[in-house]
């Protein structure tokens, strides 16, 4: 299995039920990662930079010789796209578990895939087919299509090497970004230029082909939700398709499968406009991420079904055979934080994991566990959270159900974001499209609201544990001063401080139940007090409730009524100056410094540009201002919240 | 209030003290005893005159003004610190002996009145206290906020100090001390926290020194501000005199609450055992894959310490100073412990002799308290060096050793990776009366390292690389001290909690006795 993470241990599951023995390769920071304890065996390829292990491919030639491997499954990224490698393994007659080098090629490449999507009779988008050379022809293009357009790489995948441009200035900086990001990430800097569907679905067709010309479609995926072109939430069926167009979709994706005689699983994108029109987008010649959804409405084993393939053996079913049952939904939980920009990068150690497991119709893809690093390396997804149900709103009230379960401590996640997403109105209602996130949070994600009554309820529910956690901490064991205690208090003042509005609460107890007045209004707060659990479930006002507790909020403060009061003579720190201040939003690679101490910079201007997981992202000046003096150089990595830039 | 506000927090003991005029006070359910007041009857009006003018301070003007500092008056602290209600005042009616230089008589030394300088009368007062509460054996709590000696007393405020600086040392060890230095602590008055067992500091409210800025200027011709040479960063940071800085007054008192929570009330009083919700049979997963493969990698021993302790409740002693041993409290399964660990995360976790200095101070605070300690070691050694060789590591790395070797409270060791030369002897080693002492997988007990040991063995000679794998197989693991029993056993390292547990409930009635003497003597 050339591949790391969730999708090596997805492999291996499949594999293992198979009876087929396994090797996992690592890098030298992955060796004590749950692939790599699953396989049977191991070999180490290299340090963790991607392009010296994973992307390695000498060195996994040599895991296959020393191993004996007699076929490698590539999973999803890596080399799973790389015609080369495929090559190469076909030269030591090793199988690909995977289409053959020519589908690889002729899809991989998105000029030539366009092509011969037009001439399978399958939509496309109008756009320029051919190499952009540079960014002045870039634009020229761009004004012959029409604004918007897309600049993407054309060996390009994921979101990565892709922009979006309004205008010539916009098309010049794209072109820029989107050639290095190629550069870095699939060592190809070729692009190309099509029409930007505005506000378009993302749906994508699942198929599956063998080697002796039978082809099936297995229903689609909508990927709508997405974050800077990356899919965040996904689901199987669409509630946008009705059967003629799933029909339609699925019959195209075929014939495009059958034309350039394509084995194995793969998936056809489209992207599907208001009124049903849909167009081809691009083909992944590979294992999606999202395809656990598809295997939950299908009944399929998507790897097991590439492997037999593989192998040579005929395809088991027919297109009638193939159903849709249920309704399934993936969330990607990543390790990023969700109030920059949907979701910027998070490093660090998770130092509590409790993955939902126990609740009925819940699966979870990872490849991580207690105690694993989320390291800059890699990408910072922790699992695919997956939930099905017989209707989708029985999945959608499981996914809720399995991401309040979800205990994530030590690295910052996503999991309030996609908390949001699924009970959003407009989500439920199904009416979304690859521009939701910044339709519906248009100032950038800020956290659930809350409403009135919920934050009645997290008041009592954060008064009533504060009492349990003081009482407890009165109560010495086997200690003569114990029964000093004149007398159990029952009445507490508290005042709480949340998002920066104070409350009076009045507490007070009998047994396991506390009763919070707040406002006039009382709220009755009763559980069992674990105070050590991540998860506390109470219950409020007879209502049960789950309360995930995190180590600590800043925008709560909970303070008696006496500290309370004095509180209020505490100066406020002052907080620095962040205006003339340049900080890592995330821990990356600086790719490039374009100031020095001296010049003036303007507003918005770049000052440099930092690499994490393969993004590029544009670090911009704040004000107008000179440069007092810079604090990093190009190549040096930096971790989050270190000190870039200074300006005056 | 120089020193002025001195809670005695008793213990069971001290109610058979109890007489009218005494009451119990709670703190955190932990009794609280203060002498109570010898109210004159017969002059019930003048009585309440003079409380109501001592309840005042220094007035409503002086008031303001120390909020205008960002601090709190005296008595808003105590009633923050204390159980509500539980605070009752001694010594209210003391009047200072001084009406030269046109003071003016006045009750208690509230730092609102005379900004808290010290008097004769003031030291009185808290002699009578520490007096009181080493008779009980109840922990003394200073709150400091004081300008130095009163100059117009002259030397009966010097005779002052020395009074509490003298029960300072003969309260060390039989009741715990801690300082909050909640604002200017200047001149003589910076010893008595220096005597006491922990001195915390509020962050840009507090300063510590021996001399402000202009006397310095004046003497050494150096310019300094008052935070620069004595503020909280730099005793957090730079001298390790303060053990911890907070961000202001509540948030001190408030800590300074949960921090008395670990400790016991004197020496004679078992470690608190509080009601505990983490299963002390919790096994931390985590910890199996933490250590890096590679013996040069840091990771950050903080990551071990707060997965095994309860709730991950962790309180650290001078978090920001020598970093490269972290001391602190924490419990487990209800029960306090110390805990002492080398940081591969800072400067290799080597011992220098800041960090020497800075664990042996905590484990000798432990043992004098009963209190178990649970110690993480990986350590390549001591720092080589003319810096640190000058600066005498020799005779300040000898007080962690003598501190560990001394100790007689439950010593439970995990050694996590390296355990190298005279360091592994010093970090609670099986030869020191360690009382468990167990490896993880990836312990390495050795001389040094490989690179270094065959350097030496092989100098000059060819074939180092075979010669180095060789050591490695040979000695850079556990079993060469498994096998002579100087580590009691191999643990997975995810079974350490429930491990930890286990032993210190066996150990609870550990016993052990040091050989009669006057009084040891630590290599200072």
């Amino acid at each position: 299995i050339a591949n790391r993470g969730e999708i090596a241990c997805r492999v291996i599951k499949t594999c293992k039920k198979m009876g087929i023995k396994t090797v996992a390769v690592h890098s030298d920071v992955d060796s004590s990662a749950v692939h790599v304890k699953m396989a049977d065996e191991a070999f180490c390829v290299g340090p963790a930079p991607t392009s010296k292990s994973y992307l390695n491919m000498d060195a996994i030639m040599e895991a296959i010789r020393q191993t004996g491997a007699q076929a490698v499954h590539p999973g999803y990224g890596f080399l799973s796209e790389n015609k080369e490698f495929a090559r190469r393994l076909a030269a030591d007659g090793v199988s690909f578990i995977g289409p053959d080098t020519h589908a690889i090629q002729a899809m991989g490449d998105k000029i030539e895939s366009k092509l011969i999507a037009k001439a399978a009779k399958v939509n496309t988008i109008p756009g320029f087919d051919g190499v952009v050379k540079n960014a002045e022809e870039a634009v020229k293009i761009a004004g012959e299509i029409g604004y918007p357009v897309m600049i993407k790489a054309s060996a390009g995948g994921g979101g990565k090497g892709m922009r979006i441009a309004w205008n010539d200035e916009e098309t010049r900086e794209g072109f820029r970004f989107s050639s290095q990001e190629a550069a870095s990430s699939f060592g190809d800097d070729r692009l190309l230029i099509e029409k930007y569907i505005d506000n378009p679905r993302h749906i994508e067709i699942q198929v599956l082909a063998d080697k002796h010309g039978n082809a099936l479609w297995l229903n689609e995926r909508e990927c709508s939700i997405q974050r800077r072109n990356q899919k965040v939430v996904e689901e199987a069926p669409s509630t946008f398709l009705d059967p003629v167009t799933r029909r339609a979709m699925g019959e195209q994706a075929v014939s495009l499968a059958k034309a350039v005689k394509y084995s194995s699983a793969g998936t056809v994108e489209f992207l599907v406009d208001s009124k049903k029109n849909f167009y081809f987008l691009e083909m992944n010649t590979r294992l999606q991420v999202e395809h656990p959804i598809t295997e939950c409405i299908t009944g399929l084993d998507l790897v097991q079904q590439m492997i037999r393939v593989a192998k040579g053996y005929k395809l088991q079913h027919k297109q009638e055979d193939i159903p849709i049952n249920g309704w399934a939904i993936e969330s990607r939980v990543y390790a990023e934080d969700p109030y920059k920009s949907f979701g910027l990068p998070s490093i660090g150690r998770l130092s509590q994991y409790e993955e939902p497991l126990n609740l009925p119709g819940v699966r979870v893809d990872s490849g991580i566990q207690e105690g694993s690093d989320i390291s800059i390396y890699y990408d910072p997804m922790i699992s695919k959270l997956v939930t099905y149900g017989s209707t989708r709103a029985e999945a959608l009230k499981k996914m809720e159900d399995a991401l309040d379960n979800y205990v994530i401590r030590g690295v910052t996640h996503n999991i309030p974001l996609l908390r949001e997403i699924i009970v959003h109105p407009r989500f439920i209602s199904g009416d979304i499209s690859t521009n939701f996130l910044p339709e519906v949070y248009p100032e950038g994600f800020k956290g659930h609201p809350l409403a009135a009554g919920e934050q009645r309820e997290l008041l009592a529910a954060a008064a009533a544990l504060h009492v349990a956690a003081q009482l407890r901490s009165q109560r010495f064991l086997g200690q003569q001063r114990v029964s000093s205690v004149p007398q159990e208090r029952r009445n507490w003042e508290l005042c709480v401080e949340l998002d920066k509005r104070v409350h009076m609460l009045g507490v007070s107890r009998s047994g396991n139940s506390y009763t919070v007045e707040i406002d006039g209004e009382k709220v009755v707060v009763s559980g069992e007090w674990n105070l050590a659990s991540a998860l506390l479930p109470l219950t409020i006002n007879g209502v049960p409730i789950l309360l995930s507790i995190q180590c600590k909020t800043q925008n709560l403060l909970l303070l008696s009524k006496l500290a309370a009061s004095l509180n209020k003579l505490m100066p406020e720190k002052i907080p620095e100056d962040t205006s003339s201040i340049l900080r890592s939003p995330m821990p990356g690679t600086v790719v490039a410094v374009s100031v020095k101490p001296g010049d003036t910079v303007a507003e918005g201007q770049e000052i440099c540009v930092i690499e994490a997981m393969k993004m590029q992202n544009s670090m911009t000046a704040a004000k107008t201002a000179k440069v007092k003096s810079v604090h990093c150089t190009a190549g040096e990595t930096v971790g989050e919240g270190d000190l870039l830039v200074e300006l005056e | 209030m120089a020193l002025c506000v001195r809670a005695l927090l008793g213990s069971a003991a001290a109610r058979s003290l109890a007489s009218p005029g005494r009451s119990l006070l709670p703190l955190r359910g932990r009794t609280l005893t203060l002498p109570g007041l010898r109210c004159a009857s017969t002059v019930q009006q003048r009585v309440e005159l003079k409380r109501r003018k001592a309840l005042e301070g220094g007035g409503e003007k002086r008031t303001e003004a120390q909020h205008a500092r960002g601090k709190l008056t005296a008595r808003e602290r105590v009633a923050l610190l204390l159980d509500p209600d539980s605070f009752t005042e001694l010594d209210m009616f003391v009047e200072h002996r001084c009406s030269d230089f046109g003071m003016e008589a006045d009750h208690n030394k509230d730092f609102t009145v005379f900004g808290g300088s010290l008097s004769g009368a003031h030291a009185q007062k808290i002699c009578k206290i520490m007096d009181q509460a080493m008779t009980v054996g109840a922990p003394v709590i200073g709150l400091n906020d004081s300008g130095g000696a009163r100059i117009q007393e002259g030397v009966e405020s010097l005779a002052g100090y020395a009074d509490i600086f003298l029960r300072n040392v003969m309260a060390s060890g039989v009741v715990p001390q801690i300082s909050m230095i909640m604002g200017p602590c200047a001149g003589g008055a910076v010893y008595s926290p220096a005597l006491t067992d922990f001195t915390f500091m509020v962050k840009d409210t507090s300063y510590l020194f021996i001399t402000g800025p202009d006397v310095v200027k004046s003497v050494t011709n150096e310019d300094v501000t008052q935070e620069e040479l004595g503020g909280a960063k730099t005793h957090t940071s730079v001298s390790g005199v303060a053990h911890r800085a907070f961000e202001n007054d509540i948030d001190a008192l408030l800590s300074l609450r949960d921090f008395f929570n670990f400790l016991p009330l004197s020496n004679k009083d078992p470690p608190p055992v509080t009601e505990c919700h983490d299963p002390s049979d919790r096994l931390v997963p985590g910890l199996d894959t933490l250590v890096p493969f590679e013996t040069t990698k840091a990771y950050d021993m903080l990551d071990i310490v707060h997965s095994i302790v309860d709730e991950r409740d962790f309180f650290e002693i001078m978090p920001n100073y020598a970093k490269n041993i972290v001391v602190g409290f924490a419990r487990m399964n209800g029960r306090t412990v110390g805990i002492v660990g080398n940081q591969p995360k800072v400067a290799s976790g080597c011992l220098d002799i800041n960090s020497s200095v800075k664990g042996a101070r905590f484990v000798r605070f432990c043992d004098a308290f009963n209190i178990p300690i649970i110690t993480f070691v990986d350590v390549p050694g001591f720092l080589p060096g003319t810096a640190q060789e000058y600066g005498g590591i020799i005779r300040h790395g000898a007080k962690l050793l003598y501190a560990f070797a001394e100790a007689t409270v439950p010593k439970i060791t995990i050694i996590t990776r390296k355990a190298y030369g005279g360091a592994y002897d010093v970090m609670s080693s099986k030869h020191l009366r360690g009382d468990v002492n167990y490896a993880w997988p990836t312990a390495e007990v050795a001389v040094m390292g490989a690179k270094g040991a065959v350097q030496i063995i092989f100098r000059g000679k060819e074939n180092q690389a075979e010669a180095e794998a060789e050591y490695v197989e040979k000695f850079a693991n556990p079993f060469p001290a498994a096998v002579r029993g100087f580590v009691d056993d191999i643990i997975q390292p995810s079974t350490t909690r429930l491990r930890i547990c286990r032993d210190l409930d066996v150990l609870a009635s550990k016993k052990q006795t040091n050989p009669w003497k006057k009084h040891a003597n630590i290599p200072l």
